[in-house]
This record gives structure tokens, sequence and C-alpha cells, in this order.
């Protein structure tokens, strides 16, 4: 079998970073202008990438799919971005930002990837504010802070609801700088098709101009790919609409692992889903839990009216609701972390307690919060998320309870990297979302933008030059090369292929077929049988889709059903991944909810004995199950404990 | 030269001339107050200026003023015109907050410039230009009329009912054409904020109404022959 | 509960920037009003592709008001007729039983078509290029809460900062001018600390470039603070002059 080694530096894990730092190879100033590197992706991640590597003089090529690289979906995240400060006082440390994370990922992260995204948090933020991002402050002039879940500190730094906007905007103004410069060339409307491999290195990709709809090739040194995350297999989720997985599942198929893709993200705070037209979910902010208290009614036959409309939420009386995560989990109560909280509502409503017409939501209530602080307030802190609320349901959250039910968030699995974030295939690497490293099982919330910041400003630009320091005499490939024209051969026959089914059925009635078997198996409970048949159901799918499937319009021209078609084929087998490695993980743990596994309470069992391992997912090619090998997880510093949030 | 060439630069030129052009109609318009109160003090105003060269050298600077801004202004549609593109909307709507003059400023310019052509024939070629012309008088209706005595001339103009309509008609364009410019040419200084915002408009208003009440007390005065 | 309405879409097809486009009515019937509109557009694209048709290509993509992708002017408006919404956040609870619904691309000279309701705005990213940012490298710079910075002055840049760069200001102003969305970056940094280094030739650079890609000149209608989603209002266009002119005084 083989080994896998994530190349963790030596020493002691506080020592780590400066030690790798301090001796890792690096390029000198000249030779940096003779290496060229493609940045896939210009989110917080790929953007920040994109523009640092700039900075230091190499040839970027950067890749985005929208028609701007500010429009990546880094741009909806709302709540904060988490730093170890301690601006409050209340006994923040970089210590406790790795010891929160690892415990909200349910001890399945790597402890050297997290100590050290804990350590560069700070110059995230110093970073971000010199670069003109208006956080918010209080009246001292200093930087304000709330609290998240799954955190007992205030460590969130936040920009209104919008904070996601304004970090990206930050690497997006510092990426339009290096355009300016001429270090950075951007290409937009451009989507991935496949990784270019020469030698057993990544030396380019391939991808489509989804203006011209021709494929075009691209070379480089090193190919950094930051994609996203992969969400919308399910076809509901809160991702935005061109948010794929298209280019991580290309790199599976040419060597990349796939590591953890059973772990995703449930939010717990979405609005419901409205009727079987819609498009997407609508996520409201996790920041709402500070104020908010999470309720059902506790008399079943309450419930029943609520769903038959017969009574209104106001109508029960306080000593009939049951505010069930503070009767579960008094020490953290509302703002225990996402999974546990998504997963508490899935329990009430499973057990009939739902409270919409389709029994699928429950309330959040800020009746005790305007109460409590006035109805000025509550607007003042979350007036832009009410109106948002009112605008799409037609709904007061003023005078009526919000409602509120989990929808798929985000995804801790990814593409597998080692400390360098390098995938298994040298010269590619993975950041951001993109990649599986750093938050386990469950990632905590504003740890995201956190992430992708890390990687792209302070980690990528060092790790990659310990790399390419043995590069600089490989010349620039040119994309005449035979590896080129086979890679581009290849995508045009899948293209040709799909377009020549000439079926029946509409992408997209596929994909929520698909997504809906994803979710009623995939989702936020597991079992063996589901996940078995949810194996079988997707190669049903997957072959329905390759045989009754109709794209209309032309090959190599702008195809908007075409560029769905092709993401839909890799959601398909990212999905059956997904179960493969849900099947396979025999335990309950973060975002990985296995009913088999579970304790009286009905909290996640872990077991440590046998799963304390990334699965790592090795393609063998099409029709065949991947193999599945183990990167086992050490802890040194910190005692794996079971998550407990209620005392 | 950035006046010329910066879109900003080229909106100042246009903000700049038309203040001092509101500021010429101010005090045009205290002027013609005088003839309101005393035929005799308005004539000696119209005397005083007459064409001597302050005035002749004003009248000048005055027409250099319109003139600019005149060619600016179709500069600046005409550049706005193309930056539109080739295609245009089927459906327009003009949202509430914004007014009706501040789209159409060049239609009510172009009003306002025929308005000032009747203007100069009907006054200022007999008196000014008459004057320079070593004119001395012109008769009219049989009786002679001295080119320094504008209240006569008023009383004439007004006596034709036609002359009243065509002039409030060219008032009331010049009070929609005000009432945006006015504001508009503090915030292309740069003079505003949020809170002056309101504040400017509603002194554009209340001076742009105020300024052609005065015109317009003239017009009609004389015009229905109680003066 | 919304109610279903039906109603006609007149919605703008264009092949290619060169070609000639033209309205094209599609009857839309039985929609629920808690659809958005561009779920709307997608019912109505699975009917064409349904029938074999191409579908209508239009810009989207984050769905929740935010990415600013989106970018339909229906009945005369940018974003629709409800104020501080951009598209996708548009109801067809909004919207009128029976009622004619006419749907364009944003027209301007600064952002050509590209197919039917979808336009080329990369003209706003060139603009941001050429100034739209604090020249500071990756790497350590001071604490973060070295330069405290006003409530005031910290929440009145976050308002500048909410543009989300659609393009509505440009589609609304019947000058095709940019000035709102150049002016709201412009006084985001011209009003933090960590702007005042590059305040001056950034205005002068910003602006340049505007008028190089052939936006029109301000006249100060209005309509783009009406129009615009993020209610970014134009006394940022009003220091982006101040900005500007001082700037040029100073050369």
């Amino acid at each position: 079998m083989t080994k896998i080694d994530s190349k963790i530096p030596e020493g002691k894990l506080a020592e780590k970073w400066t030690n790798y730092k301090n001796h890792q190879k690096l390029v000198n100033p000249s030779n940096k202008r003779r290496l060229d590197i493609i940045v896939v992706g210009t989110g917080l991640a790929g953007a920040s990438a994109a523009a640092s590597l700039g900075e230091m003089g190499f040839k970027v090529l950067n890749f985005c799919i929208q028609d701007s690289p500010r429009r990546a979906h880094s741009i909806a995240a709302q709540g904060g971005i988490n730093a170890a400060k301690n601006y409050t006082n209340d006994g923040d440390s970089v210590y406790r930002l790795f010891y929160d994370t690892i415990k909200g990922g349910d001890y399945r992260s790597r402890e050297s990837n997290v100590y050290r995204l804990a350590e560069v948090s700070n110059a995230i933020i110093d970073q971000c504010v010199a670069q003109g991002v208006p956080f918010a402050r209080d009246y001292g002039g200093s930087l304000d802070n709330r609290s998240f879940g799954g955190a007992q500190v205030s460590r969130t730094f936040y920009a209104k609801g919008q904070t996601g906007q304004q970090l990206l905007l930050g690497a997006y103004s510092a990426l339009s700088r290096q355009i300016n410069k001429g270090t950075v060339e951007l290409y937009t409307r451009y989507e991935m098709m496949d990784l270019v491999i020469i030698d057993g290195r990544a030396r380019g990709i391939i991808v489509r101009n989804l203006v011209t709809g021709k494929l075009e090739r691209f070379a480089a040194h090193a190919v950094v790919i930051g994609t996203g995350g992969y969400s919308n297999s399910y076809f509901l989720s809160t991702n935005a609409m061109s948010c794929n997985v298209s280019a991580p599942i290309q790199c599976y198929k040419k060597g990349a692992y796939f590591a953890n893709p059973a772990y995703v993200q449930i939010h717990p705070t979405c609005i419901p889903v409205h009727g079987d037209k819609q498009s997407k979910l609508t996520l409201m902010s996790e920041s709402l839990r500070n104020d908010g208290r999470i309720w059902v009614p506790k008399k079943l036959e309450d419930a029943k009216a609520i769903q038959a409309g017969k009574l209104k939420p106001t109508d029960i009386p306080d000593e009939d609701r049951d505010f069930y995560l503070e009767r579960r989990y008094p020490a953290f109560g509302n703002l225990v972390p996402r999974d546990v909280a998504s997963r508490a509502a899935k329990e009430r409503c499973d057990a009939g307690f739902g409270v919409n017409e389709t029994g699928l939501a429950v309330f959040l209530d800020f009746k005790y919060a305007i109460e409590r602080l006035g109805a000025e307030a509550v607007e003042a802190r979350y007036g832009n998320l009410f109106q948002m609320y009112e605008e799409i349901t037609d709904q007061n959250p003023y005078k009526t309870p919000m409602m509120i039910f989990p929808a798929i968030h985000y995804t801790m699995g990814g593409i597998w990297v080692d400390y360098e974030l390098m995938t298994s295939i040298p010269g590619l690497f993975a950041i951001g979302e993109c990649n599986f490293s750093d938050h386990g099982a469950n990632r905590l919330g504003a740890s995201a933008l956190m992430q992708g910041l890390a990687d792209g400003y302070f980690v990528l630009p060092y790790t990659i030059q310990n790399y390419l320091s043995d590069q600089i005499s490989v010349p620039r490939f040119s994309t005449d090369l035979p590896e080129f024209e086979t890679a581009e051969k290849s995508v045009y026959d899948m293209m040709k292929k799909l377009m020549n089914v000439k079926g029946k059925r509409t992408v997209d009635s596929i994909h929520k077929e698909f997504g809906l078997i994803l979710w009623e198996c995939v989702g936020m409970g597991r079992t063996k049988k589901g996940l078995e048949q949810a194996i079988v159901r997707i190669d049903e799918i997957r072959k329905e889709f390759w045989s009754n499937v109709f794209i209309p319009g032309e090959l190599d021209d702008m195809n908007p059903e075409l560029e769905k078609a092709i993401r839909v084929a890799n959601f398909i087998d990212m999905g059956q991944l997904m179960a493969y490695d849900a099947l396979n993980r025999e335990e309950s743990c973060g975002g990985h909810f296995r009913e088999e596994y579970q304790t009286e309470e009905g909290e996640a069992k872990r077991d440590d004995k046998d799963f304390m391992y990334v699965s790592c997912w090795n393609y063998q090619g099409e029709d065949k199950k991947p193999e599945l090998l183990k990167e086992e997880l050490v802890y040194e510093e910190t005692e794996v404990k079971t998550r407990n949030y209620k005392v | 030269m950035w006046l010329n060439n910066s879109s900003i630069g080229r909106k100042l030129v246009m903000s700049v001339t038309g203040l001092a052009l509101i500021l010429f109609l101010t005090f045009h318009m205290a002027m013609n107050l005088v003839a309101l109160f005393s035929v005799e003090g308005y004539n000696m105003v119209c005397e005083f200026l007459g064409a001597n060269w302050y005035a002749v050298v004003a009248t000048m600077g005055l027409a250099a003023l319109f003139v600019i801004h005149i060619v600016y202004a179709f500069w600046l549609t005409l550049q706005n015109y193309k930056a539109r593109g080739n295609d245009r909307y089927a459906v327009t709507d003009r949202p509430k907050s914004v007014e009706w003059s501040s789209q159409n400023m060049l239609v009510l310019g172009v009003i306002v410039l025929l308005g000032i052509g009747l203007h100069l024939v009907h006054f200022w070629s007999k008196m000014m230009l008459v004057e320079l012309t070593n004119g001395k008088e012109f008769v009219i209706n049989g009786n002679a009329i001295s080119p320094t005595d504008g209240a006569a001339l008023i009383r004439y103009t007004f006596s034709q009912w036609y002359n009243v309509v065509l002039y409030l008609i060219w008032i009331a364009a010049i009070w929609f054409h005000l009432n945006h410019g006015f504001w508009s040419a503090f915030q292309t200084i740069g003079w505003n904020n949020k809170v002056w915002q309101s504040r400017l408009q509603t002194i554009s208003l209340w001076y742009t109404t105020i300024l052609c009440l005065g015109f317009a007390a003239v017009v009609i005065l004389f015009g229905a022959g109680i003066l | 509960m919304d109610k279903n309405i039906s109603f006609t879409l007149k919605v703008w097809r264009q092949r290619g920037p060169k070609a000639k486009g033209e309205f094209k009515e599609y009857p839309m019937k039985d929609i629920s009003g808690g659809t958005s509109f561009l779920e709307m557009l997608d019912i109505l694209n699975e009917e064409l592709v349904g029938k074999g048709e191409e579908p209508i290509v239009f810009d989207h993509d984050c769905r929740e008001g935010i990415c600013g992708m989106c970018s339909l002017y229906v009945n005369g408006h940018p974003h629709g007729p409800e104020g501080g919404v951009t598209t996708c956040q548009l109801f067809m609870r909004k919207f009128k039983d029976g009622e004619t619904i006419t749907v364009e691309p944003w027209r301007s000279a600064g952002f050509p078509v590209i197919r039917d309701l979808m336009v080329d705005r990369t003209a706003y990213d060139t603009i941001m290029q050429a100034g739209g940012y604090v020249s500071v490298n990756t790497g350590a710079p001071q604490d973060a809460n070295a330069t405290p910075i006003s409530k005031e002055i910290a929440d009145e840049a976050m308002d500048s900062a909410s543009c989300i760069g659609c393009g509505a200001c440009v589609a609304a102003c019947k000058n095709g001018s940019a000035m709102l969305f150049v002016s709201a970056k412009v006084s985001q940094l011209a009003i933090l600390p960590q702007g005042q280094v590059e305040r001056v030739r950034r205005a002068k650079a910003m602006v340049a470039k505007m008028d190089e890609l052939g936006f029109g000149n301000c006249t100060n209608t209005r309509a783009c603070e009406a129009e615009c989603p993020k209610n970014i209002t134009i006394s940022n266009i009003a220091r982006l002059n101040r900005e500007f002119i001082s700037a040029k005084c100073k050369d």
C-alpha cells in the first residue's frame, strides 16, 4: 500500500512553522521571473495567492469562471473571520484558537496544519486592515469583535454582514494591483477542464473559454487550484450557481488523492425550501444565533396546528416552547457548533415538531432580544439580514419568528494536500475550501475565511518555493507538446459525447434527481443501507445522464447548458465518492453522522481506535472502486476527547 | 488641459459658468424689480449701464460665459449620447427621486437659448446695440423712444399678449433648468455630502423660485397693464 | 401564501455583440409569487430546452444579492422596479397577474452585449486595476489596532465599500456614466488612513481610466443612486469630484 507522507516538519508543534520557514528552500528574485504559476480561482484563496505570488515576482496566470474575480463565492460569506488577537482580553491565544478548531473539527484534522492556521490568523487581520478593509470598529477606534458558534471567546472580526465581500475585495484589490503591474495575467469567463501532467508533474491546464466555447491550453511550472468545494453536488445548497467540482475531480482522475469526501457541512440557519422550482438556498448568517433563540413547540398538537396554518407562532406561550438547544447544551446553548445545531433541528423535525407547512423548519426568535435590547439595537445588528429575510419570505422577523432549516453549505473534504499544500501530484497545489486540510470533520463559523486567506497570503507563497527551487533550470513549456494535445482531445471527446447523447431530459432535471438521492442518503443522517443504495442509484443516474441528457446549441460556441452538463457529470462522480467514504467511515464525527453510531442521547459517537485517519481516495479508473489510503492522525499536543458542548 | 480632457474637468467648466450665469440672473432680476417700484429709478439704471465701457465689457464676458456653457453642453451631451451605446432601452421609467429636469437639461437649455434670442431682439438690440451703432432713438407706433428708456420698452413689449406668453414659457424653462443646475453645480465642484444634499436641493428650489417669480412679476404686471 | 400569476415575458435576444437583437415574447403560466425572478427564467429555460431551443443567456451566480453578477433591466429599471435589491432578490409577488414584463440587457457603450442579456463588464475591472487599491505587499504590516479609526469613519467607509460592481449605475444613467462605481471605491480609500498615501494618484488614475473606456459624463441626475441595489449615495460622487479637482489643482 502506498505510504502517505504529509511532510510535517520536525520539532514541537508551536515551532514547526517557524522551523519550516527557516529551513525551506527559496527562489531568488531573478529566477522568480522565469517561473510561471497557474492559479485557478479568484476567491479568497486564489486571489490572495495570485496577488502574493505576483508581488514576489513570479509570473502568474489567474483564471476565473465569472466575469470578474470579485464575484467568486467567497464574497457571500457574511459572519466574520477568526483571529487569535485577544483584543477583547477574554483569554484568547493562538493555542486556544488552535484547540477550538481541532475540537470543533472533531479530532479529524492535522494538528500541525491547524496550529499554523491559528498562528498566521493574526497576520491576516493586519494585512486586511492595511489594504483598507473597513472592519467594524468601536467608538474608541479599535476593532470590534463578536462571538461565534463553538468558541467561548469573542475572536470574530467582521464588516457588517458582508465580511466575505470586504475580505474578497481586499484580495481583489491586491490582485488588481498586480494585474496593473503585469505580474499577473487575468483570464475571466474561463473554466478549467483538465490538468496536464508531463513526466509526473503538473505542468498545465486545459480550459474552456466560456464566451467562445473553444478549448485553450496554458502551461506553467506549477498549478494551484483554489476552486472551492462540492456542495453543489446536492443541487440545492447555499453555494453560488457556478460553484462546481470539475477541477478537483479532474485532478483526482489524474492521480491526486481526494480526502474525506464524506465531510460535508450542513449550516443550521438557512431559509427553508419553498418549492420544487427553487434554484438555491439562502443562508442567514450564523451570527443571528448570538441573539436569536431557537425553538419548536413543546406539544406535538401545537406543531401540527402550526403546520396546518391554524396557529401562529406568536400564539404559543413561552412555557409551551421547547428551546431544545438551550435544553440539551446548557453551556453553549444556541451557540453550539453548526453540525450539532443542524442535527438537533433534524431530530426535532423528524420527531414531528417541525413548523412550516412541510414540517421542515424550526423557529429562530428575536422576540427576547428585542425585549432585552430594544428593536433599534436589534436592527443595528441584524437589520440587513432581517430585510433580506423579509424580501424572500414576505414575513417580518421583528413581529414573527424567522423560520430556518439546515442546508448544505461547505465541504470540509477536498483534494488531499501535505503540509506544503501540495497534492499527491508533484507541482499541483490545492488551497482554500478546495483542499481538505484544516477543518477536520466540521468547520467552525468564521474559520473558512481565515483558512482561505491563510493559504493564499501566508502559506502557499512560502511552501511553493520549496517545490520551485529546483525548477529554475526548467525552461517554459510549449503547449504544443503531445501531453497537451492528448489532454485537450480527451476533453473535446467528452464534450462531443455529451452533445451527441441527444436524449430527452434536461441537465437540471437529472441534477435535481441526483441531488435528492444525495440529500436523502448522504445528507445529515447516513446509514449503511442508505449508502449502499446510494452507490447503486448513483450508478443508475450516471447511466441515465450519459444516455438521456439533452443539450441544445453548439459544442464550440457559448453554451450554458453544455457547461452545466459537464459540471453535473463531475458532480455525479463526486457524489459516488462521497457515498464510498461515508460508507467506509463507520463512526459519527462532525458533519458525518452515521445513525448506527450515536450515543443514547443522540450525540455523535466517534471511533478513535479504528478511524482516526484521513481517508484518501486514489482513483483507479472508470467503473472501478477507488483505492482507500489512510493518513493516520497523530495528536501530540492535544488530548483527544469526546466533544462536549453541554458543560 | 484637464478642464477639457477629463469628464470631471468638463463638468467643472459647466458648473462654474452656470453659477456665474445664475449670479448674473440674480443681478438682472434685482434691476428688473426696480421697474416695479419706480419707472424713473429703472431708467436711471438703464442710463447708468447704457453702452458705457464697463457695461460693454461685462456684456462681452457674459456672452463668453454663455458660449462656453452652451458649447460644453452640446459637447458633453454628444459624448453622453455616444456612451449610451447603439441600442436604446425599449422601456424606461424615471425613479421618483430623479428630477425630470435633470434628464432634460439640454432641451431646457435650448428653450432658454431661444428665449435669450428673443430677449436680445426685444431689448438689447434696441438699447445697447442702438447706442453702440450711434443710433439715437427708435420709433415705435410713431413714438420716438430713447434707448435708455427701458421702462417704455418693457411696457411696449408686454403690451403684446404673445410676448407675455413666450416670456412666461421662457421663465418656466429657466426655472426647471436652474432648479437642477443650481445644486448640481455645487455637487460637481464637490461641495456636497449626505447632509447637504437635501439642504442644497431645498436652497436650489427656493432660490430659483424667487428668482423666476421676480422675472415673472415684471412680465405679468406690465402685461396686465397694472404698471 | 403566495399566489400564482401568469404574464407575458418580453425578452431581448441577441446572438452576439455585432448581431442585431430583437424582442421575443414568451407566455408564462402559473408562476408562484415566491419564485425569484431568476428562478422564473430558469423555468422558462427548462421549457425552452425541453422544446429543443437554446435557453436565454443571462449572468447570475450567488443568487443572494452580493456577487453583483445578475444584470437584468426589468420594466425600465436595472434590477427591476423594486428598490434596494438585485435581480436575484426580486420576487414574482411584486408583479401583477396579466402584465407584460420587459427584460433587457444593460445598455451602455461601456458594457457591450455578449449574448442575449449577458454583457461584458470588464471595464470595471480595468478601472479598479488603474488604482482601486492600497499598495501594500503581503507580509507583516503593523498591528491592525495600531491606527485607531473612528467608528463613524469606519462605518462610512463600509457604506462606500458595499458596492457590488454590478453596473446598475451605468445601466440606469442616461449618460452611461460610471461615476457612482468609481466614486464609491475612491471614497472608501480616501477617508481611511490606509488610503492617504496614494489618495491623489488614485483619484486621477481611476477617473482617467474611466474616461478612456468611454463612460459618459455625470450630470447629477441621481438615477444611479436611485437604482443602486446597495444604496450607494451620490455623496460619494461629490467626494470624488472634490478629490479629483483638488488633485488636479495641486499639479
